[in-house]
């Protein structure tokens, strides 16, 4: 590497100029000439049959050119596919009608689609669509779901059980035979709405002299849109163009194809016009996906000094109403497989059952399976630590897998690739001064204080993934990476990358390996995402696998050019390739450091290919696809201190330590920016966000009015730190860092408020910890 | 339809528009600035936060005929012959943006903070940022973009 040390330096974003000065072009900036306004006709209840839609007012409203019901888009708009068909599960496919046809399954399901001239004129029109429903009996819980007697939303899922996934490791008998103490509990994970800034959105442009469709759309994997759009829409993939612009954040929810982007495409092509659909906040709240919502039963068995020997239960996953694009695959392989987090545990047994219910659908949500999954196993081991009355760090500290045993292999059956938790545990430990809280803690109590601190010593899962295992998983996709390096002429260099940042800096940190590794200023490196047309293909931005995978083709193809460069320059040199070092962005002949060629003359002399050496193509390019042989496991410390208002059961943050591992860190500003957004989204969940649905399936908290987003004022400065432990499965030696702290800190929070109650026999409270719950329980406790 | 006439980012406008047309529409589909964005329909998100005779607005919740006669400042007028104002910098240095959806609002209610209080304190800040949702950036480094530009909007005042 250069001396320079580009990579690991905090630059500044290079995506920032145009999003600080607003020109930056979101899909809603995208205006194209003769542009026509799509609005969607939703259905206002859970559960009904469509007796009789009357389109006739809309149709002859002013400035309407179409409106389309669910039955006029059979044979033209296939249904919307689910893409993550988990094995060994007996998974049910039930149909998802790009706008439902018969009957709908939740307040928000498509009915019909206007078209008109302006946005308003199409709202207006809207309206006018009169929809005769029978009312049908809904269910929103998903373990009632599966009751005898529950309405069934689906005719080939009986009880509503899209799924039941078993999860078998070790000798769970033998694990609770020889248990000294078992704990058990009932944790439920409430259902969050990912709330991404940017609504979702799409406008969509169709060339009729050769076929051609464009769509820009919120996506965080426009090679996914593709592919799937193109089954959905008969489109071959060759003519269909998807384009992600900014996109403005995503938390997941905007990996799915949904049905408007599938009938905007649609539209075009059929009014021969640009069509545009952009999604209110209302809309985004039941019409875009939701994520968490688990209701799980589990026990943990152990020996009396604290050693874990198996956990066992099961999980009721609400799925929603249909299948979204990666539903399957969440509370399942991103979930279960996680289970046993950082710890020795020898054996598991575990159950998930993936039910139907008529709610908006649920899908990957920041974390997507592994916050599920950690706010299980660190409830759990608190739950154990306050039973056998032992501290909870000295509890962590006993199970953890050794800094020496890595790869391990866990009951569940994946290989962790590294880890070194105790060394993160201490350095979080002293940042937190943990001996000094407790004689505050102490101290406080006295005086009829609630202080409290929780630990999260989390792994996660990330990285995604190894595409061997994508298949043997069901995902139906590959999950590698691609990156093409191009050096231009005069030495300047273009990255087009298969993956598609949306928020996480990658424009900067791509940049950042390239110069790196080039030796060239990073002002003479772009990198280009986003578009079908004009980068290779990629699999997207999600599980934390852009920089992990994708980065770690940007620096294969890197090498590749800088291997062909080498020999060029040995070539220009008269020298031996062998005799060729590379420093700082310059070939010279070992020795002799004044013969020298820039690898911008190298570039010069690629193109004008005037004298090459034998056999060699003209140019400097090279592109590398990078399949990662695991996934990678970072992991961390979180810290969290709290106090607890008695007289109004209010949390109030004291501090909040996150320590974290991600391997190798290419820009520390960025890293710490990930964490900060991510642990007040876990936050967030511990403490204030809940999607409520009343039993008929209306959505109580369906504006930001309703759910409670943090804002500045409620939430703490994190305080950051990291170790470094590099992973053997990639080159760079990189872990992802963008869900980390949405997996870590919830359980962290939450292990805080049940520490500060303690002294009052609280053994758990579920999530959100709001004020009025905690003032009951606190009352109930005679405070 | 009705006529109105307004300054935006220092030059003159004249437009026909439905009464029920919003200011931030009128900003974005009439006059093609589309720095300013929509990030929900009830007011909470400020998304569109601009200002409007010296005061800071959320632009959906304002009709355009509202803004007859007024001055208005978007993201796109924050910038002075291809400087960027200290807020702008102070996002930039401090990383206080991630997607940047969020960030046009911010900006210009960074900018009402800073005139109202030229040195706030880090709990100022974050209470006059209660009106300004953000999903990445924990609003951590949004408080020290603000700090930056405060200080650096000092300097250049001494």
């Amino acid at each position: 590497m250069a001396v320079s040390h580009i990579f690991g330096a905090s630059v500044r974003r290079r995506e920032d100029p145009r999003l600080i000065s607003g020109q930056a072009t979101y899909v809603d900036d995208v205006k194209l000439p003769g542009t026509v306004h799509a609005v969607f006709v939703r259905s206002p209840h859970a559960h009904a049959r469509i007796r009789r839609i009357d389109v006739s007012k809309a149709q002859s409203a002013p400035g309407v050119l179409a409106v389309l019901t669910g039955q006029d888009l059979v044979g033209k708009v296939g249904n919307i596919p689910c893409a993550w068909l988990i094995p060994g599960a007996d998974l049910k496919l039930p149909d998802h009608p790009p706008l439902a046809r018969d009957v709908v399954r939740f307040v928000g399901d498509g009915v019909a689609v206007v078209v008109a001239e302006t946005r308003d004129q199409a709202g207006d029109a809207a309206l006018l669509v009169d929809v005769d429903y029978e009312v049908l009996g809904a269910i929103v819980d998903q373990e009632k779901a599966t009751q005898a007697g529950a309405p069934q939303l689906h005719e080939n899922v009986p009880s509503n059980i899209a799924f039941r996934w078993p999860l078998r490791g070790g000798d769970i008998q033998k694990a609770f035979q020889d248990a000294e103490v078992t704990v058990k509990q009932r944790l439920i994970n409430q259902r969050l709405v990912p709330n991404a800034m940017e609504t979702r959105g799409a406008i969509a442009q169709y060339h009729q002299a050769n076929g051609d469709l464009t769509i820009w759309v919120t996506s965080q994997n426009p090679h996914i849109h593709r592919v799937l759009m193109s089954g959905v829409l008969g489109i071959p993939e060759h003519r269909l163009r998807v384009i992600a612009p900014e996109v403005g954040g995503g938390f997941g929810s905007k990996i799915h194809h949904y049905p408007e982007e599938a009938v905007v495409g649609f539209l075009a092509k059929m009014l021969l016009r640009p069509v545009k659909w952009s999604e209110d906040r209302r809309e985004n709240y039941v019409a875009t996906i939701h994520g968490r919502d688990h209701i799980t039963d589990i026990e943990i068995a152990a020996k009396r000094d604290g050693t874990i020997l198996g956990i066992r239960g099961q999980t009721y996953a609400n799925l929603g109403a249909y299948l979204s694009t990666a539903s399957p695959g969440i509370p399942t392989i991103l979930h279960g497989l996680m289970l046993t987090g950082c710890y020795k545990i020898p054996a598991i047994d575990y159950v998930v059952y993936g039910v139907l219910t008529n709610t908006t659908p649920v899908d990957a949500y920041r974390g997507a399976g592994r916050p599920e999954a950690t706010y299980i196993i660190e409830r759990m081991v608190d739950l154990l630590a306050a039973e056998l009355k032992m501290d909870p760090v000295e509890i962590r500290r006993k199970n953890f897998i050794g800094a020496d045993e890595f790869p391990y292999t866990v009951a569940s059956g994946i290989t962790y690739d590294s880890g070194n938790y105790s060394a993160a545990l201490d350095k979080a430990l002293s940042m937190i001064d943990y001996t000094e809280f407790r004689a505050e803690q102490a101290r406080a109590r006295q005086q009829g204080r609630y202080l409290g601190i929780g630990f999260s010593t989390y792994v996660e899962i990330c990285g995604l993934g190894p595409s061997q295992v994508a298949g043997a998983v069901g995902f139906q996709g590959g999950l590698w990476e691609s990156s093409i390096v191009r050096v231009h002429p005069t030495g300047k260099v273009v990255l087009y990358s298969g993956s598609s940042p949306h928020g996480q800096g990658e424009e900067t940190t791509f940049a950042q390996i390239i110069a790196e590794e080039l030796g060239v200023p990073i002002e003479d490196v772009d990198v280009v995402h986003g578009d079908t047309n004009a980068i290779p293909m990629g699999w997207g931005t999600y599980g934390s696998r852009t920089t992990a995978v994708g980065g770690s083709s940007a620096v294969l193809a890197a090498r590749k050019v800088k291997e062909k460069a080498r020999r060029i320059a040995a070539h220009m040199l008269e020298a031996a390739v062998e005799d060729i070092l590379f420093d700082q962005g310059k070939f010279h002949v070992r020795g002799v450091p004044e013969r020298s060629k820039t690898i911008q003359e190298v570039a010069l002399a690629a193109h004008l290919a005037w004298s090459l050496p034998k056999d060699m193509e003209p140019a400097l390019e090279a592109s590398a696809f990078f399949d990662p042989s695991n996934f990678v496991y970072p992991f961390g410390t979180h810290i969290c201190t709290v106090e607890v208002d008695p007289q109004t059961g209010q949390v109030k943050l004291l501090r909040y330590v996150a320590v974290d591992d991600c391997g190798p860190v290419i820009n520390p500003k960025i890293v710490d920016g990930q964490v900060h957004g991510g642990v007040v989204q876990g936050v967030a969940q511990a403490l204030w966000e809940a999607a409520v649905y009343d039993a008929n399936g209306q959505l109580l908290t369906g504006s930001l009015m309703d759910y409670a987003l943090p804002k500045a004022s409620d939430v703490p400065a994190i305080e950051t730190s990291r170790t470094e432990t590099p992973s053997p499965v990639n080159p760079l030696g990189l872990k992802g860092i963008g869900e980390t702290g949405t997996i870590a800190s919830t359980p962290a929070v939450v292990n805080a408020v049940i520490d500060a109650l303690s002294p009052l026999g609280v053994r758990h409270i579920d999530m959100p910890l709001w004020p009025e719950k905690i003032w009951r329980v606190m009352a109930e406790k005679g405070v | 339809m009705s006529q109105i006439s307004v300054r935006v980012n220092d030059k003159g406008y004249q437009s026909d528009v439905e009464p029920r047309l919003l200011l931030v529409y009128y900003l974005r589909d009439v006059l093609g600035l589309t720095g300013t964005h929509i990030g929900c329909d009830t007011s909470q998100c400020g998304a569109c936060t601009v200002i409007v005779d010296g005061k800071a607005v959320k632009s959906c919740t304002m009709f355009a005929v509202q803004a007859n006669g007024a001055s208005i400042t978007t993201v796109e007028g924050l910038a002075k012959d291809g400087s960027l104002h200290p807020v702008q910098e102070g996002f930039w240095e401090e990383h206080g943006l991630q997607c940047g959806f969020c960030t046009p609002g911010m900006l210009m209610t960074a900018l009402q903070i800073l005139e109202r209080n030229p040195n706030p304190s880090e709990a100022e800040i974050r209470h006059g940022l209660e009106g300004n949702l953000c999903r990445c950036t924990g609003y951590q480094n949004i408080v020290k973009a603000i700090q930056y530009a405060a200080k650096k909007m000092q300097e250049i005042k001494a």
